[in-house]
């Protein structure tokens, strides 16, 4: 099948390209760049007035299989994934049971190809069961296909497990994934500590329980040579420590989702579950923080932190609501919302944040429309409206804060190796 | 000139001049406990529900009798022998109650906001928080500020101290809502480690010396230091904070000599206030429970669609 994207705006960060072109695809890869003449056997799309990009890539997703089908399925994750423009995703370990062997990452991979949709990128656990305590074995896991590892969901309390695993995964070049937060400081929060959570009367989660995971990160990624993603990120503090660490030549890289680039803990009504989330929302000024790390570069990418929760999880009282929220089917127009129209960053600066970096960080292979690379695309109508509708996600959850919000930005189209896993009629 | 909205959920969502009507509506009940037969029928044929997740002496009893005397019916749901213990969520519970026609649920929860979760789930009964978590316990504060005033002409310009565990109170929050909406020139006092992030922004001063709280003060609001809310070790021992916090006859004579002690309960002896001081002359601990009846006895009037005050 060939197929020819006509007339799109190519944005390609990967060769500094901006251009309204055609883009050609064949045989799973792309096969022209320019000004191409369609074949009657071809299949023609009409992409004017569109953004061409290299596939997104949203590395920070809970796929809750194995264990948790109930709030989310390899399958059901994937098509929320591809209708959010995504057409790859990595899958964090913190499944029933933990993908921290070689089993559980060729369960996914195989429940992910029956799927047939998103690429699926599984990232392993650093240490078995998430304990904390053992290295899980990382070298099997890298053979049968994760391009991480990561205990996501906590940090890795123990500095020297923490420092032996940075050390052993530059066998692999893997970067070790980081959920910051110091488990003694956050332990009685269950949203930032500030003037909210004291009018709220509930406990506070330290900003410095970020920072300090943080900096510690930043120290021992520059003592052993490891490569070190800080996931989440949230404050502002936090980000001039990976600022300095960049500056010094540390291999730290960072990503930011969009709940913690548009909102602040301030936001948080009535109690609503689900303003709720590990790391919290910050303040206003942390918001800031964040758009100006988008704009200028010191963060890497962003990353939804798709977190499926069940009525039951979020059905309750602040204190006793699940962490987390669902991002694959927002993310997008949420990015193009707050930082395009309102002219935060590029369109060209957004395709590095949604692809270039991550596949750069991750080593997908992926992540460029280069005569031969692998077709995978993603397609924005920039100017389309939707109106978020929690309903009408595919996503088996519904655990989202932008229901209702009115967002521009829509993925039309994604293109996985050449064939394409998800379409949507705009120009009707 | 009634309630504006159906629930009582904080005094955060209460104006001033709805603090008065309750105040001037609980002084107008007062006088029904003092009579032979302490028992009218205002509210006959209503009915209450106590929805206590947490264990309670006055508060819960205080919503009991504060019903019976006004004629309606109340009923006491303990939770540690109800289908909660079978699993059964806080919304269920609520709805399943609320479809058995109470006209009040007042509900006691260790989680802040549940008050207002369930009344986003109910829609008949009226909410009243009888204390969520660390966050609110507006009938407190009223009764609170209702013996303040039978002691001092007016809450505006009083300095008022709250010494002690600000940061797990949700009686310090609904106090500090209630007199700063009030005027009062509200101090808090306790180790810093107790003092909760940026609570300034109430308009209040912070101090870690009693001395300084306790200069020229008016009321002295004691707190208990709630060891079931305290997971970790916020000051040594209790000696160390009784020789620091703890109210005794020597601090007492840092305060105006027509100061007040107040208390909410359960008091600690010993820890925060000495052995003796709860009985003595400028201790008015026992009032304020008896005001917590004529104030929740208003507070169920108001709430049941009174809109003036009583003709009793």
């Amino acid at each position: 099948m060939t197929l020819l994207l006509k007339g799109g705006s190519v944005v390609d960060p990967s060769q500094k390209l901006e251009k309204k072109l055609d883009l050609l695809v064949e045989k799973g890869r792309v096969a022209g760049l320019g000004k191409i003449q369609a074949k009657k056997s071809w299949q023609v799309i009409d992409a004017s007035g569109w953004i061409v990009a290299p596939g997104f890539v949203d590395m920070h997703v809970h796929l809750r299989e194995p264990g948790r089908e109930d709030k989310e399925t390899i399958l059901t994750g994937s098509r929320a994934a591809a209708a959010g423009g995504f057409s790859s995703i990595t899958c964090m370990p913190n499944t029933q049971p933990v993908n921290d062997n070689e089993a559980i990452t060729r369960f996914i991979l195989e429940r992910a190809g029956r799927a047939g949709l998103v690429n699926v990128f599984p990232a392993g656990a650093i240490t078995k069961g998430l304990e904390g305590k053992e290295l899980a074995e990382i070298g099997e896991m890298v053979k049968a296909g994760v391009v991480a590892i990561t205990d996501d969901g906590k940090s890795v309390e123990n500095n020297q497990i923490m420092r032996r695993a940075l050390e052993y995964a530059k066998i692999f070049d893997i970067p070790i994934i980081d959920h910051c937060e110091d488990r003694q400081l956050a332990a009685a929060g269950h949203l930032n500590e500030s003037a909210v959570s004291t009018r709220l009367g509930m406990g506070g989660i330290s900003r410095a329980a970020e920072e300090l995971d943080v900096a510690r990160d930043t120290i021992l990624s520059r003592i052993t040579g490891g490569r070190v993603h800080i996931a989440h990120i949230s404050t502002q503090e936090s980000l001039s420590w990976v600022r300095q660490a960049k500056k010094q030549g540390i291999r730290v890289t960072c990503e930011v989702t969009p709940h913690h680039f548009i909102l602040s803990d301030e936001d948080i009504k009535n109690y609503d579950t689900n303003f709720k989330m590990y790391p919290p929302l910050r303040t206003p000024s942390d918001v800031k923080a964040m758009l100006k790390g988008l704009s200028d570069g010191s963060i890497d990418c962003i990353a939804s932190d798709h977190a499926p929760h069940s009525r039951l999880e979020k059905e309750m009282t602040f204190e006793e609501a699940s962490n987390g929220i669902i991002g694959l089917e927002t993310a997008v127009p949420l990015a193009w919302e707050f930082l395009i129209r309102r002219k935060i960053v590029s369109v060209s600066r957004l395709v590095e944040l949604f692809s270039t970096n991550p596949n750069r960080i991750l080593k997908l292979g992926r992540g460029t429309l280069k005569k031969g690379a692998i077709a995978d695309i993603t397609v924005i109508d920039p100017d389309c409206e939707i109106i978020v509708d929690v309903k009408k996600f595919r996503s088996k959850s519904r655990n989202c804060p932008f229901h209702d919000w009115r967002l521009h930005g829509v993925p039309v189209m994604v293109i996985v190796k050449g064939k394409i896993i998800f379409r949507r009629d705009t120009k009707v | 000139m009634p309630l504006r909205e159906k629930h009582l959920l904080g005094i955060e969502e209460l104006t001033l001049d709805e603090i008065e009507l309750i105040l001037n509506t609980s002084r107008s009940f007062k006088e029904i406990s003092t009579r032979p037969i302490k028992k009218v029928p205002t509210l006959r044929g209503k009915s209450l529900i106590n929805l206590f997740y947490e264990p309670s002496t006055r508060t819960r009893s205080s919503f009991e009798i504060a019903a019976k005397r006004l004629g309606a019916d109340s009923i006491n749901v303990d939770v540690s022998q109800s289908s909660v213990t079978k699993g059964e969520s806080l919304i269920d519970t609520g709805k399943n109650l609320e479809s058995m026609s109470p006209d009040i649920i007042a509900v006691r929860h260790s989680s802040a906001g549940a008050p207002h979760l369930l009344s986003q789930y109910c829609e008949t009964a009226c909410i009243v928080n009888a204390g969520d978590g660390m966050h609110e316990h507006p009938t407190q504060a009223l009764l609170d500020a209702l013996t303040i005033l039978d002691h001092k002409k007016k809450i505006e310009g009083l300095k008022v101290a709250i010494v002690g565990d600000i940061a797990h109170s949700r009686v310090a929050r609904s106090n500090v809502l209630l007199l700063g909406k009030m005027g009062a020139n509200v101090w808090v006092c306790g180790p810093p480690t107790l003092i909760p992030m940026e609570i300034e922004i109430y308009g209040v001063k912070v101090t870690y010396h009693m001395k300084e709280a306790l200069e020229g003060a008016d009321v002295i609001m004691m707190l208990r230091t709630q060891r079931e809310r305290q997971s970790e070790v916020f000051f040594p021992s209790v000696k160390e904070y009784f020789a620091l916090y703890g109210l005794d006859t020597k601090k007492m004579g840092w305060a105006r000599r027509s100061a007040i002690v107040m208390h909410p309960g359960p008091i600690n002896r010993g820890v925060e206030i000495a052995p003796e001081l709860a009985e003595a002359g400028y201790s008015v601990i026992f009032e304020q429970v008896a005001n917590g009846v004529a104030v929740r006895m208003a507070v169920l009037y108001l709430l049941l669609g009174a809109s003036e005050e009583p003709g009793l």
